[in-house]
């Protein structure tokens, strides 16, 4: 699963370098967001902009990252396409993450391949 | 089940596998199906296969792994899809409700369960029988044709 990050002072943002988070990808992408996130506390946001397909596994590896994360460090999603946010909407997941349509432009951020 | 005699019948076998499910469902969405059927309509027809195929890899073929048989045909109203494995019946005999939990605190939020409910809130005409030691689901998913 291909994450890269940008970092600004408050905000950690990981995005998603794949179409799709499913069942055959699900573990290695909760693996990964452990790893991207046990560096710091900073706020996380996922950009899922790249991301055309998530399944139920997919979806249940994201709550998974959002409940390791703990109830101080909410996991923020962002720039979700049509097919996506329709899953998200019908298990009405919509209602409880901070979803917003697109990533921040941050000119000063550092960016790391990972 | 030559498709020369049923042109817009596309049939698929793979093995029980996520990385096989993905690629079939890449193979008929990604390509087959892109500019037959609307996006929105494309997007619904994989939500609700990958959670069937999804199911039968990690349930029926819980145990020992084994074959999925998909045929989808595009039809005036829409998308028929038939899909058949020889791996364990459904528990019961019948297929779970897919009820949505009510949502909980952030705590204890579910990592699952989702799958059922999307097919039955994306299908229609949903089947299930068990058929000489053979599991074959059946659904529609509504779409518009789009002439080709």
């Amino acid at each position: 699963m291909e994450l890269d990050c940008t970092q600004t002072p408050d905000l950690m943002i990981i995005h998603v370098r794949e179409t799709r988070i499913d069942a055959a990808g699900a573990i290695d992408f909760k693996d990964r967001m452990r790893e991207l996130t046990a560096f710091n506390t900073l706020r996380v946001m996922l950009d899922l902009s790249k991301v055309t397909f998530i399944d139920s596994s997919g979806l249940g590896a994201v709550v998974a990252v959002r409940k390791a994360l703990g109830p101080d460090r909410p996991l923020e999603l962002a720039a979700l396409t049509p097919a996506v946010e329709k899953v998200f909407r019908l298990t009405r997941m919509d209602s409880v993450f901070i979803i917003h349509p697109g990533v921040p432009v941050h000119a000063g951020g550092q960016r790391d391949a990972i | 089940m030559p498709s020369d005699e049923r042109p817009d019948q596309t049939r698929i076998v793979i093995p029980s596998d996520p990385m096989a499910v993905r690629q079939a469902l890449q193979a008929l969405f990604d390509h087959l199906m892109t500019g037959r059927m609307s996006a929105d309509d494309r997007d619904t027809a994989q939500i609700v296969l990958a959670e069937a195929l999804n199911n039968i890899v990690e349930h029926a073929y819980a145990q020992e792994p084994g074959e999925i048989e998909v045929i989808v045909e595009l039809c005036a109203s829409g998308l028929t899809c038939r899909i058949m494995d020889a791996g364990l019946p459904m528990p019961g005999g019948t297929l779970p409700q897919g009820v949505l939990a009510p949502m909980p605190s952030n705590d204890d939020l579910p990592e699952g369960g989702f799958g059922w409910h999307l097919i039955r809130t994306l299908s229609e005409d949903l089947h299930y029988r068990r058929e000489d030691g053979r599991n074959l689901l059946t659904f529609r998913i509504l779409a518009q044709q789009y002439p080709h």
